[in-house]
């Protein structure tokens, strides 16, 4: 489980205003050109178009039992059926919108969130800093997970999109504590000065100039959060803590816990839905890699230079620097 | 000292925020589902102890809230959290009594033990950044991106059901009666070591990547190029120098991280039926037993809190920076 | 002052990056060092003065890499001699700080911010000196401190306990831990005020003459290396453009880059003069001129400046100068147009 504190921390390199739009067009390109990058949005994209259509092009309907309880795959139940005879390729594929819907909606959130309390915090300093840095210390310390269990155990059926609210509710902290660190010090550099020696509003400073060149520290907190919500949404549907008539992959797991699915052996009741949760997770991760990648070069040219380094087996490392009389650049 | 005191009052100020925030959280939410409970046990529950509930869940409409919240603060300055529904009549604190020790040692030693382990392997993995070690990172992406539960839903299946080496449940031989006996420790560590195992699976990912990226960083700071053109051993540039820094931030991050952990990892406690708070948790939740609940978040939540202010006692031992001498 | 050579660097070449896109930093690069000797290496920041020090010790982090020459180090003390670009990893630590030691720029971040002084001190006496007692160690480290004018109580104080000029005094004082044959040192003012600059320079120069090692140093203010070095080498664009001794070079700059640097800064004697300092900036590394490198800077540019690229030769007057190199087509020239406020001295 992705914790926030694991996530890669984003380091901004000095980006003063002049060097922005430059850096907008062919960094752009470059953010998807990098292999991560473009491997977690073709994952990411191939769930979202299960989201979009997956109760049309699921075989059958998920709820429906029949009389073949507990095939394993075959020609007519791809991924096999539950006890009760209900087609499990059906389920998941019914069940993803609810998972991203979740994800996403969490995620969002809590972004505007963490933006909100982040950069105020960052940006007024004194007193209402220190409260506003408290209050999100304070929310990172309690236990969200157990949180929102009590939360989510005490209202009725809590659906979607309930656990969606009471997981950016809890979830916003982290990105309001890195980006609260951003904006201190993009505080202090030179262009912030200067735009308000010019003497334009607190409120146009932050929006055109602080939250441009925090995109990346947002957005690389927004898909933290997103990862976050999905699982903690799967949870809480596994625990059965919210309404298990909405499908999502949580409640397949959910059923086939309640149905004693291993005990039987029926690996295919939980090996797919499973599967679907770290394909989603590891998308995530490597769109979040891809954004690192992207704002701190340093971690991108050792990517590129692995291979060139084996190749000529070069070892490249701090304190003993590597002769190499192959083919250097040709002597001018 | 001056550090370690700060961190004291923001522990405590934490401690009464969690403790208010469980306060309110059931008298703003609606509270029919309780009231139709109790009278459910109507009879069967004293006056007092239908009171407590009262209490707990702000019912009584006659008292201010300020009053309401005093009285709270009595209840649970008292040891008084009310009663289960679920165990009726036994009382809340009993039961966390009897699982806090399960999950303390299970929880507690794993989590530790994958810290530990993770550091390590970042460490090495780090120092050799470039080599084949790095082909681990996408193992540890991969592993990292999955739900504990589901880790530990696998783990049974494989090692409890299609190759039975490990019980799939419990925390001791159902045969045996909880005593300081070594059969009966013998079987309760023979029982944790497939959770454990899951646990540790899980969560070390992150510890590997997190200790890693932080060599690399101080790698490249002056005072390890030093240490190389002192001509100091391999090993003690690594971690004497290196790894010695680079464990700090980890150390915050780990006291960070644990709110989270602990929200994994009781989950796993729930698939294994591990006698534990979070299996505990889990009936409560099934059984709409609101005030176990409710003492179960209270008691986790101070439990990350204390092991929050040892991970800070640790990093102050860490790092002389924090213990400013005048 | 010249004795037999200690350090003799020839051809060494450094890239930083290792694909199509790496960058030469160091080009055939040739220095020697002789026995007590006190070389100044001069030039802007980006020149590849620091690239220098630390390729010739190995130190250089990635993505630096060495891609050609040999570093022969030559000890005055017994007959050893070897190649540190193919010394094996273990010879290189065996011979760290025994006979090369380092003072890195920025004393700030140069010690281990969770040991004690006296820890970082005696750490390098251990690894090289096993026989020793702690004791021993520890009494060695007393006097070290001593030597730099730190009292022996500081041995249990934490770097971020002490100012910035005793962090760099401590540095120091690591360094001649071992009594090594050469001490590198890497703008080590750079980061002080100047009285805290002056007070450890004039420490230097007396434990220079008490102990006798050869020196390296490294900065870009060529006014100080007037006054402390014997010989300059000046660099420019990863070349040595010019290398002589410090009166020679003060006097008759020879390539008009070290007329300029000479003209950034004020004289600290002499009469008043105009600060002329140098028009342009630096060369783009990755894409050099294919004449002089400083030709698009220089005053006195030729065609010829701007077609080939002058070789580091001694200069017209070799019977003079015997031991002094320049890199310029233009140097006899450059003799004459010498303004005489400089040649007074």
């Amino acid at each position: 489980m992705v914790t926030p504190a694991q996530a890669p921390a984003v380091v901004t390199e000095p980006t003063a205003g002049s060097t922005r739009r430059r850096r907008g067009l062919t960094g752009n390109l470059l953010f998807f050109r990098n292999r991560k990058t473009v491997i977690g949005l073709v994952i990411l994209g191939f769930f979202t178009v299960l989201a979009l259509i997956g109760d049309l092009i699921a075989p059958y309907d998920p709820s429906l039992p029949s009389e073949v309880g507990l095939q394993p795959p075959s020609a007519d139940h791809w991924l096999g059926t539950t006890l009760l005879g209900q087609d499990i390729l059906s389920q998941i594929l019914v069940g993803t919108r609810g998972v991203l819907f979740v994800g996403l909606l969490a995620g969002l959130l809590a972004a505007v969130l963490s933006v909100l309390v982040g950069v105020t915090a960052g940006f007024l300093g004194g007193i209402g800093d220190e409260g506003l840095s408290l209050l999100s210390n304070i929310f990172l310390v309690i236990p969200a997970l157990p949180l929102i269990i009590i939360v989510a155990g005490l209202l009725p059926d809590a659906g979607g999109l309930t656990v969606a609210l009471i997981i950016a509710l809890t979830g916003w902290a982290w990105g309001a504590r890195v980006l609260r660190a951003q904006t201190l010090s993009l505080r202090r550099r030179d262009f912030i000065e200067a735009a308000r020696a010019n003497g334009e509003s607190t409120w146009r400073i932050i929006v055109f100039e602080i939250l441009p060149n925090l995109t990346a520290v947002i957005a690389s907190g927004f898909i933290g959060t997103v990862i976050f919500a999905i699982l903690s949404e799967i949870t809480l549907a596994f625990m059965g803590v919210t309404n298990i008539s909405e499908w999502n992959w949580g409640t397949i797991l959910f059923w086939a816990q309640s149905n004693q699915a291993l005990a039987l052996g029926a690996w295919w009741w939980f090996v797919p839905a499973g599967l679907c949760i770290a394909a989603v997770g590891t998308a995530l991760t490597l769109i979040n890699f891809g954004i690192d990648e992207f704002v701190n070069p340093r971690l991108r040219t050792t990517g590129k230079n692995a291979k060139i380094l084996r190749a000529r087996r070069i070892r490249a490392r701090v304190g003993f620097t590597p002769v190499y009389r192959g083919t250097g650049k040709e002597q001018s | 000292m001056r550090y370690l005191l700060r961190r004291a009052a923001f522990y405590l100020l934490t401690a009464w925020a969690a403790i208010t925030l469980n306060f309110l959280i059931p008298r703003m939410l609606p509270g029919d589902p309780v009231r139709s409970l109790i009278a459910r046990f109507q009879g069967r529950i004293s006056v007092e102890a239908t009171e407590s509930l009262y209490i707990l869940f702000g019912l009584d409409e006659q008292k201010s809230l300020w009053q309401q919240y005093l009285d709270y603060w009595g209840n649970l300055l008292s040891g008084n959290l009310g009663l289960s529904f679920a165990y009726f009549p036994t009382p809340v604190v009993d039961i966390i009594e009897q699982s806090l020790p399960w999950t303390l040692a299970l929880v507690g030693l794993s989590t530790i033990l994958s810290f530990v382990l993770g550091t390590m392997l970042g460490v090495w993995v780090g120092w050799r950044r470039g080599t084949w070690a790095d082909g681990l990172l996408p193992v540890t992406n991969f592993l990292s991106a999955i739900p504990y539960f589901w880790i530990g839903l696998i783990a049974i299946a494989v090692f409890a059901v299609a190759w039975p080496i490990f019980p799939a449940s419990g925390g001791f031989d159902p045969g045996l009666i909880p005593s300081a006996t070594p059969e009966f420790i013998g079987s309760a560590i023979y029982h944790g070591l497939l959770p454990a195992f899951t646990i540790v699976i899980s969560s070390v990912a992150g510890w590997i990547l997190g200790m890693r990226n932080m060599m690399v960083t101080v790698s490249s700071e002056d005072y390890v190029t030093v240490a190389h053109a002192k001509g100091l051993p391999e090993r003690r540039v690594m971690i004497g120098y290196a790894a010695r820094n680079a464990v700090l931030p980890n150390v915050s991050g780990f006291a960070l991280s644990l709110g989270f952990i602990v929200g994994g990892t009781l989950v796993t406690e729930m698939v294994f039926t591990y006698p534990g708070i979070g299996y505990m948790l889990f009936q409560a939740v099934g059984a709409k037993d609101y005030p176990l609940m409710q003492g179960f978040f209270l008691i986790i939540t101070l439990s990350v809190l204390v092991a929050n202010m040892l991970a800070d006692i640790a990093y102050a031992v860490l790092d002389p920076r924090t213990r400013q001498e005048g | 002052m010249t004795g037999e050579p200690v350090l003799e660097i020839r051809n060494l070449s450094v890239e930083y990056g290792y694909d199509a896109d790496a960058v030469r930093v160091l080009r055939d690069v040739n220095l020697t060092l002789h026995a007590g000797e006190v070389l100044g290496l001069a030039g802007e920041s980006g020149c590849g003065k620091s690239t220098l020090a630390y390729a010739a010790t190995r130190l250089l982090p990635p993505p630096g890499i060495i891609t050609g020459g040999e570093v022969v180090f030559t000890s005055t003390r017994d007959d050893r001699r070897y190649d540190l670009l193919t010394a094996t990893d273990d010879e290189l630590r065996a011979t760290r700080w025994e006979d090369t030691a380092i003072v890195f720029q920025g004393a700030m971040n140069s010690l281990n911010p969770v040991y004690r002084i006296g820890r970082q001190l005696t750490d390098a006496i251990s690894a090289h000196r096993p026989e020793q007692s702690a004791r021993q160690r520890r009494d060695r480290a007393a006097e070290l401190l001593d030597m730099v004018g730190i009292p022996a109580d500081r041995l249990r104080s934490y770097p971020h306990q002490l100012s910035g000029g005793m962090r760099q005094r401590v540095m120091i004082a690591m360094a001649l831990a071992l009594e090594p044959q050469l001490v590198i040192m890497d703008e080590p003012t750079t980061a002080l005020d100047v009285v805290m600059q002056r007070q450890i320079l004039q420490q230097l120069a007396d434990l220079r003459t008490r102990l006798g090692f050869s020196v390296v140093f490294i900065t870009h203010d060529v006014s100080l290396l007037i006054e402390l070095a014997d010989r300059i080498a000046v660099m420019y664009a990863g070349e040595i453009v010019e290398d002589a001794t410090a009166s020679q070079m003060y006097r008759t700059p020879r390539h008009p880059y070290t007329d300029g640097l000479l003209h950034s800064f004020p004289p600290l004697h002499g009469p008043r003069q105009e600060l002329g300092g140098i028009p342009g900036a630096p060369p783009d590394l990755m894409s050099l001129p294919r004449g002089c490198t400083f030709a698009p800077r220089c005053r006195v540019a030729l065609d010829r400046c701007r077609d080939e690229r002058p070789a580091l030769t001694a200069t017209a007057f070799a019977d003079r100068e015997p031991h002094r190199r320049v890199a310029c087509f233009q140097h006899e020239r450059e003799a004459a147009a010498i303004p005489p406020s400089l040649t007074v001295m």
